[in-house]
């Protein structure tokens, strides 16, 4: 656009002094960003609970919360394990092999879901768009749920169904199984939610 | 679709979309008139980078205090910790924060450095005066801006700084008691009045000051920049409509002002990482106490920017007001006698000196000390009380700032071409600032009272005689172009 020739000692350093500008603008940004991440207040928020099931009955559910999330810890009596068989061809994935990293840590990848088979340890947030499924243990026909319903769980927001290992049915809203969050057992009856081994 | 520019066949892409904006937005058109063709004079010297540092701090302040704000609880049960949290939880949050802090120190060096200059070089003579108003407002924004921002942490100091502050305006007569309730929310200062200055520092003051900085841009731009040697440089153009005096804004001020901007960083960061407390001043030691209601700290100051105008107010005695009484006697005597302005205006002037001396105190003064005290007690001749005119001094002491146009009538307009003696008075000048500043920030002393109330007079001599003062002396002769030596 202009008629004079170019400079090159001029651009050479205008192209260095803008790099370096550059670079620490960079340098600069980097407090911000980082200032909007999770602070060590909400890191220590989201730490491990400990629950002791010494006093969970069979076919009793408890739930406690873990960032934020209802966890539910069912210890399942041997019918319930029993049903677990043969439904096979119901489900949408009966080995946990979708999204395994996600939602079933290696020592939930079993028939089970689970370190020990009795005590099924879930995060009770269904795979759909978020709601709490509510506990269908009764096996049977009830309301909203097939003739030969083998006891599980309903979410009441879309009618997705999961069984007593929180593998979901096949044709229904939600497309995942429900996910095993990382946990540990630090004796018989302690149970800790959101540490593992592997951590 | 009529006047659109076409890019030539030829023209890069950058080109092509540079046209296209140009044919709706004047981005070129802004770009030249404003930076590329905006023609600064050239004999710039050190105090001319302080405008574009205070730019700089300013959107230093308003980014940094956008991440504050995602931290920040503004409720007096939470407001303390919040701060904390942010210092100890927030990842980089001590930065953020004192980044702020200093920050808001450092906007008040750079501005009161930029209103010096001015000072220097008459940068706020005709045709600036407008551009000058709208910086005393800035000013006065600033100081409204530092104030409410520094309730928010809800220390000790912030709590009963406010308490105070607040309490002034409760001084006025008649209406300030209510006037007072309303700024608090409250009947104290408390949670109502954290949340509402919380509003006016977030968003209503920043965007008051931003629209009076482009105010003050604008007005800057209208009428050029004045210069060290207070020569008009548009007086003297070439044959290109350019003046022979004035360089580009861009590209020449634009790389000055980036090295100044570096400079100014070093010192800066050097604070904010080695010294962010800078020994009490930047953040006072008694605002790392939550706020308590039921007791005030043993040493009460304000921040330091504030201590001057806090020294005058503090000064105001009823001492003080009798010694302004007989000045405004003798100001009276004297422009009776001295300004022959006929017996008319003699007759205002000494009845406004009478109403004056009345409401200063000094007829009580004057009636008890000759005593007749029963007279002295008599409602209209009481005054008001120094309390309240020590409000008016401080407040008198800012606003009298937004006058200093016409109170200058100095036949040259910059410092170089003044008398001697000019230099040694602005040398006083500035010492009896620096003097009650220094005195503001200290507890209340015998001596130190007397020095701060000599400050006072000084303060404000040096600006009501300025009429007077700054026309008398030889004036060396102005030169018609700039004083300039390449370097």
């Amino acid at each position: 656009m202009s008629e004079r020739p170019i400079d090159d000692d001029k651009r050479t350093w205008l192209i260095a002094a803008s790099c370096a500008g550059a670079v620490g603008a960079g340098f600069a940004a980097v407090p911000f960003v980082a200032s909007v991440q999770p602070s060590e207040r909400a890191r220590a928020a989201g730490a491990a609970v400990e629950v002791d099931i010494g006093t969970l009955q069979p076919g009793e559910r408890r739930t406690v919360e873990w960032r934020g999330k209802p966890v539910w810890i069912v210890r399942r009596t041997p019918q319930q394990l029993d049903s677990l068989q043969g439904l096979g061809a119901l489900l949408a994935d009966p080995d946990s092999a979708r999204k395994a990293d996600e939602l079933t840590p290696e020592y939930a990848r079993n028939p089970h879901r689970s370190i020990k088979p009795e005590v099924f340890v879930a995060v009770g947030i269904c795979s759909h768009l978020g709601c709490s499924p509510t506990e269908k243990f009764q096996p049977g026909a009830q309301a909203s749920l097939p003739d030969d319903w083998a006891g599980g769980f309903l979410c009441p927001c879309h009618g997705s169904t999961f069984d007593m290992a929180g593998r979901v049915y096949r044709n229904k809203p939600a497309p995942d199984n429900l996910e095993v969050p990382p946990h540990m057992y630090l004796s018989e009856s302690r149970l800790i939610i959101g540490a593992d081994k592997k951590a | 679709m009529a006047d659109f520019k076409v890019a030539s066949t030829d023209a890069t892409l950058a080109e092509k979309l540079l046209t296209w904006v140009d044919n709706r937005f004047p981005a070129t058109k802004l770009f030249k008139e404003h930076m590329s063709e905006y023609y600064a004079p050239k004999n710039f010297n050190i105090w001319y980078v302080f405008g574009s540092l205070a730019l700089l701090v300013l959107v230093m302040q308003i980014v940094t205090g956008i991440f504050l704000t995602m931290h920040y609880k503004p409720d007096s049960a939470l407001a303390f910790a919040s701060v904390e949290y942010i210092m100890r939880d927030v990842p980089w949050g001590w930065l953020i924060r004192y980044l702020h802090s200093t920050g808001a120190s450092a906007f008040f060096v750079v501005v009161y450095l930029h209103m010096f200059r001015s000072l220097l070089y008459g940068s706020h003579r005709k045709p600036r005066e407008l551009l000058w108003i709208f910086g005393c407002a800035i000013f006065l924004c600033l100081m409204a801006e530092a104030f409410t921002g520094y309730l928010l942490p809800w220390g000790q100091m912030s709590y009963w700084g406010a308490q105070v502050i607040v309490n002034l305006f409760a001084a006025v007569p008649l209406v300030g008691p209510d006037l007072a309730l309303l700024i608090r929310g409250d009947y104290v200062v408390g949670d109502a009045t954290l949340n509402r200055f919380f509003a006016f520092h977030v968003i209503a003051v920043p965007l008051a000051l931003v629209g009076l900085v482009a105010a003050h841009i604008i007005a800057l731009h209208e009428v050029g920049s004045n210069n060290p040697d207070g020569v008009e440089i548009k007086a003297k153009t070439g044959s290109d409509g350019r003046p022979l005096d004035g360089i580009p804004f861009h590209p020449y001020y634009t790389v000055h002002d980036i090295y100044a901007v570096s400079v100014f960083l070093v010192i800066f960061c050097a604070i904010v990482f080695f010294a962010p407390e800078f020994g009490g001043y930047f953040l006072e030691y008694n605002n790392f106490i939550p706020a308590d209601p039921l007791q005030t700290p043993l040493h009460i100051a304000p921040v330091w920017y504030f201590t001057p105008y806090y020294s005058m107010l503090r000064a105001t005695t009823d001492q003080m007001m009798t010694v302004l009484s007989g000045l405004v006697g003798l100001a009276a005597v004297l422009a009776i006698f001295k300004a022959r302005l006929g017996s008319a205006a003699n007759l205002f002037i000494a009845a406004a000196a009478g109403l004056l001396i009345v409401l200063f105190g000094g007829a009580k003064t004057l009636l008890s000390s000759l005593g007749l005290v029963g007279l002295a007690q008599s409602w209209l001749l009481a005054g008001f009380e120094a309390k309240f005119w020590g409000v008016v001094i401080m407040g008198a002491a800012v606003l009298i700032l937004f006058f200093l146009p016409w109170l200058d009538q100095c036949p040259v307009k910059s410092i170089r071409y003044r008398p001697g003696w000019h230099k040694s008075l602005y040398a006083v000048f500035v010492f009896f600032f620096f003097a009650l500043g220094y005195l503001g920030s200290q507890p209340p002393s015998e001596p130190g009272n007397y020095v701060s109330q000599v400050g006072t007079l000084v303060y404000f001599g040096f600006f009501l005689l300025m009429p007077w003062w700054s026309r008398l002396g030889r004036f060396a002769p102005v030169p018609e172009r700039v004083t300039f030596a390449a370097h």
